[in-house]
């Protein structure tokens, strides 16, 4: 099959490859960059296992093909670590709340979670509920997921987390 | 001792040992995306395989055309049936005893069933050629009702066996008729029924269900034709146990096969089976000399792998006019789909759904199960839960709440009048179980003083009449639960699957240093292993956990286990892990004496340390006992410090809870909120009280998917209806309500260290409870029992079958 010519930024790096039109970014992200983080869960743009950041937004990488995403800015889990090798505030939050069993939504949820603390760095509880309902979790019930971030919200601030009274 | 000594409280708390909310060692790499998953392997020359499925339930085959789908370019191979008989393997073993088609014989028997297996240079190509396959079909009518099945006129499902009278459990009665299975005892309960004031009849369906984990069914197959070794790479909650079957079905010597499950998106019953996947991509391997990578979609996952519940529960209890309980008895229709796949211990047809006397003293009791055929996918998994407790748990907290119903009495104060009572314990079901230990009075009166009950029911009191006045349109619902499960399966004199009993495994070795490897029978699909069962040696051992890497998944190096399910890592291996620990300990403590020049007997443990008695300022920590291990070790005695142990539990373990549910039903939309869901949770000694919360929350998330929208359904055409994300009902974080959790500690008495499990009473207790606060908002208008899933249509048709619309 034909093969297009890509290039974009991914985690901070240009990468120029041959892809054919219809692959998916997840695809491409995976199996040719070799960036396993971001997952594969429903094929439907349902789950959000496959969530990346690109260009300012978070996108479904299951639902978009690698050549839609040429002259892209993606970030991936694999780009959250701090440049001084410790964990964004957000892999930090999301250990230190519990909010990850299986781990394999994580990734996409601590994408999705980025880019809401972007546009709204102190969401309320509901705020971030509905900032991730485009992500699903079979293990955790959420609750925990939601004290995650807000850690984070409040580390990205620079002011001590404090847990909501029950 | 200086004032600089830490104390033995110090000391212990530093090995973040059980009790311990330590943070969980495997979110370091699973937050940074370094996970290693099935898709996540990529082998040199790597193949990918696709099905083509069915579009029928039920239809003959009459011809597969595989010309097109060969010559696409990039396509490696196309399988069928015809080419799995040349090797014996066009039909596999289930673990219930039964056969099952790997691809499909002459029939299909259920929509998407597999029929040809596409092999091609990528994944993109396997699924274009997959649509190239050509098949020829006549449809045959179809059954999709198990209550249908029986039938004198019912199709015949199983050709293969119609003419069979003997099943694998036992006689059979029709040709759609897989086993009956009984226990109790029926001339009791009936004498109990015949001589009962009040009784109650009610058909409580468990809906079919998928257990739908985030990551679908996987493997990677490589034959190596050199050695003639198999490595296999999957999504397997139980790895030994896939090899032996591996070995039995493919006749490569079990030596030969490897069985790794690396990392584990979820499982949750659905990745206990073997599936025609696994077949496909090992022959596929084998054929092709190269290795084959096969990755489920979302539908073939929730229309083929796996499906749980389908059970018909037709349950009744007896009752004094003053609400004691004289008997239970339970028929019921179990759909199996087109092949008995169920995940049971073998010798148990309906697993241990005979728990369904729960938590009460109830004297006389029977149940009788009829597993049949249909034209659904096959399975019969526990869905976060031991073998169909959940289906048990359910049919009595619903008939409880039924008879207190008709009694008059609140189903809290009945449910308190026949608990088993403290003092019963151990106490033995009149179904044979012998409970291990409980104190369900407390846990309960904790329960109702926790969420206020009494004002509860007098604010839905004031509400209903408001109701009746027109003054609201909102109904107020209370859900009361207790639980009682029976995991950690378990006894061999009980339980085995393919004739291996249910023994689990630990082995641990403790390296000159002072840290250690375990390497268990077990598998973590996201309960956190890596980090509890190095908090147990970190008690026993007195070693911080820090020092320990827990190993599972490689059948190569763990001992043999039988897996991850029924909630028995803790109560089995964890058990194993403990008395692995306590065999090192009695080595270590003859070095100790060895050293220190005095008896065993004069020595005592404190905390990391073996010290002499009545002189504790000399002693020898386990760290320099490791080290003594390597280079002084007694005369005669050999050197190492490592041990191995499998744990045959003398029993279950019997955890429970009580839980408590609030909802606000709206009698116009159907649409219902729940306002608070508390549980309380008795799962004896609690090792890392974070991960247990965790994991409430997480099966009491599921048990709200399960009871207010999750169901498997199938059209009259045996078309499934719901098997993608669109349908299927997966809760977000919008609907998921806030979870507040409780605990009381009874320890199990014949549990090494007093666990009993809990990764699934959220989900027993919670499906109950859900649909008890359900129907409890509809109870005061004469209604009885709505069926499950209560999701928004089901709701208002219930409401508007009561006259609410009118």
């Amino acid at each position: 099959m034909a093969t297009s010519q890509v290039s974009m930024t991914v985690n901070g790096k240009k990468v120029e490859q041959l892809v054919e039109p219809r692959t998916l970014l997840i695809h491409f992200l995976r199996e040719q960059l070799m960036l396993t983080g971001q997952h594969i869960g429903c094929d439907t743009s349902h789950c959000g296992a496959c969530t990346v950041d690109l260009d300012g937004k978070s996108v479904k990488s299951c639902t978009m093909f690698a050549v839609q995403a040429n002259g892209a800015d993606i970030r991936t889990i694999e780009g959250m670590v701090n440049s001084d090798g410790t964990l964004h505030a957000l892999q930090e939050g999301f250990r230190e709340m519990h909010g990850l069993q299986c781990g394999f939504c994580t990734p996409g949820m601590i994408m999705r979670a980025y880019r809401l603390l972007q546009e709204n760095p102190s969401p309320s509880e509901e705020e971030i509920r509905f900032g991730i309902s485009g992500n699903l979790c079979r293990c955790t019930g959420y609750q925990n997921i939601v004290k995650a971030i807000q850690f984070a919200a409040a580390k990205l601030k620079g002011v001590p987390y404090q847990e909501a009274a029950e | 001792m200086s004032d600089m000594t830490p104390t033995s409280a110090e000391r212990a708390a530093k090995l973040e040992g059980m009790g311990c909310k330590r943070k969980r060692v495997e979110d370091i790499r699973f937050t940074q995306g370094k996970g290693n998953y099935v898709d996540d392997i990529k082998l040199p020359g790597m193949l990918y395989g696709d099905f083509t499925r069915s579009p029928h339930a039920h239809a003959r085959v009459k011809k597969i055309d595989t010309t097109k789908a060969s010559a696409l370019p990039g396509v490696v191979s196309v399988i069928t049936a015809e080419t799995l008989k040349t090797v014996n393997l066009a039909w596999m073993p289930t673990l219930a005893g039964d056969v099952q088609m790997v691809l499909a014989d002459g029939k299909v028997l259920f929509q998407n069933q597999e029929v040809a297996f596409v092999i091609a240079e990528d994944r993109y190509t396997a699924a274009d050629a997959a649509e190239l396959v050509e098949v020829e079909y006549e449809a045959l009518p179809c059954n999709v009702d198990p209550l249908k099945a029986m039938a004198k006129d019912a199709p015949v499902i199983r050709e293969d066996i119609k003419d069979k009278k003997e099943g694998a459990h036992g006689p059979r009665k029709h040709y759609n008729h897989i086993f009956n299975w009984q226990a109790g005892n029926k001339a009791a309960a009936d004498a109990a029924f015949a001589k009962a004031d009040v009784t109650i009849k009610e058909m409580i369906v468990y809906p079919r269900v998928h257990p739908c984990p985030l990551e679908t069914c996987q493997c990677v197959a490589s034959f190596d034709k050199v050695k003639g070794e198999l490595t296999l790479y999957g999504t397997f909650q139980a790895p030994h146990v896939i090899r032996t079957v591996g070995s039995l079905i493919s006749k490569i010597p079990e030596h030969k096969i490897h069985v790794i499950a690396p990392d584990i998106g979820g499982g949750f019953g659905n990745k206990v089976g073997a599936y025609p996947g696994y077949i496909c991509s090992i022959v596929a391997s084998i054929v092709t000399g190269r290795p084959v990578k096969w990755t489920e979609d979302r539908i073939e996952n929730l229309s083929t792998t796996a499906f749980a519940r389908d059970f018909h529960m037709e349950t009744e209890i007896a009752c004094t006019r003053d609400g004691k309980i004289l008997g239970l008895r339970c028929n019921t229709i179990a759909d199996h789909g087109a092949f008995d796949a169920c995940a049971n211990a073998t010798k148990w047809p309906a697993g241990l759904f005979s728990i369904i006397s729960g938590s009460y003293d109830i004297p006389a009791a029977h149940v009788s199960v009829d597993g049949v055929y249909t034209n659904k996918a096959p399975g019969g998994v526990a869905y976060r839960c031991s073998f169909r407790v959940t289906e048990a748990a359910y049919a009595i907290e619903r008939a409880m709440d039924i008879m207190a119903q008709k009694l008059g009495m609140d189903p809290a104060d009945f449910r308190m009048k026949n608990l088993i009572r403290r003092e019963q314990f151990p106490y033995t079901s009149a179904f044979g179980w012998v409970y291990d230990s409980g104190d369900y009075q407390t846990a309960l009166q904790k329960a109702m003083q926790a969420v206020s009950y009494k004002k509860l029911r007098a604010e839905q009191a004031q509400r209903q009449e408001a109701f009746k006045r027109g003054e609201t349109r909102e109904l107020m619902g209370i859900g009361v639960v207790f639980f009682t499960e029976i995991v950690g399966a378990g006894p061999s004199r009980n339980c085995d699957i393919l004739g291996i009993a249910m023994f689990d495994s630990a082995e641990i070795r403790i390296h000159p240093t002072g840290s250690g490897i375990c390497r268990l029978g077990t598998k973590s699909q996201g309960q956190g292993h890596e980090t509890t069962y190095a908090q147990i040696i970190a008690t026993e051992l007195g070693l911080p956990a820090d020092n320990i890497t827990v190993e599972e998944g490689n059948t190569d190096t763990a001992p043999y286990g039988l897996g991850t399910y029924g909630s028995r890592s803790t109560p089995v291996s964890g058990a194993a892990t403990a008395m692995a620990c306590r065999k090192i300990k009695a080595k270590a403590q003859m070095i100790a004496a060895y050293m220190l020049e005095v008896h065993d007997d004069d020595l005592e443990w404190d905390v990391d340390r073996f010290r002499v008695k009545g002189n504790p300022e000399r002693f020898k920590t386990m760290t320099e006992l490791a080290w003594a291990a390597y280079h002084e070790v007694p005369p005669g005695m050999e050197p190492g410090l490592e041990a191995v142990d499998y744990y045959d539990p003398p029993n279950f373990t019997f955890p429970f809870g009580a839980y408590v549910c609030v909802v606000d039903v709206d009698v116009d939309t159907g649409m219902i909120k729940v306002r608070r869901f508390y549980a309380l949770d008795d799962c004896g000694t609690r090792i890392n009280p974070m991960i247990i919360e965790g994991q409430i929350h997480g099966g009491l998330t599921e048990a709200f998917g399960i009871a207010m929208g999750q169901e498997i359904h199938y059209d009259d055409d045996g078309n499934v209806t719901t098997a993608s994300l669109m349908d299927y009902f997966l809760p977000t974080a919008v609907e998921t309500p806030h979870w507040e959790t409780d605990w009381t500690t009874t320890p199990s008495p014949h549990h090494p260290i007093g666990a009993k499990g809990v990764g699934e009473s959220p989900n027993v207790g919670g499906v109950p409870c859900f649909s008890n606060a359900v129907n409890d908002a509809f109870k005061f208008l004469g209604s009885t029992h709505i069926q499950m899933p209560h999701d928004n249509w089901r709701t208002w048709m219930a409401a508007d079958k009561l006259g609410l619309h009118q």
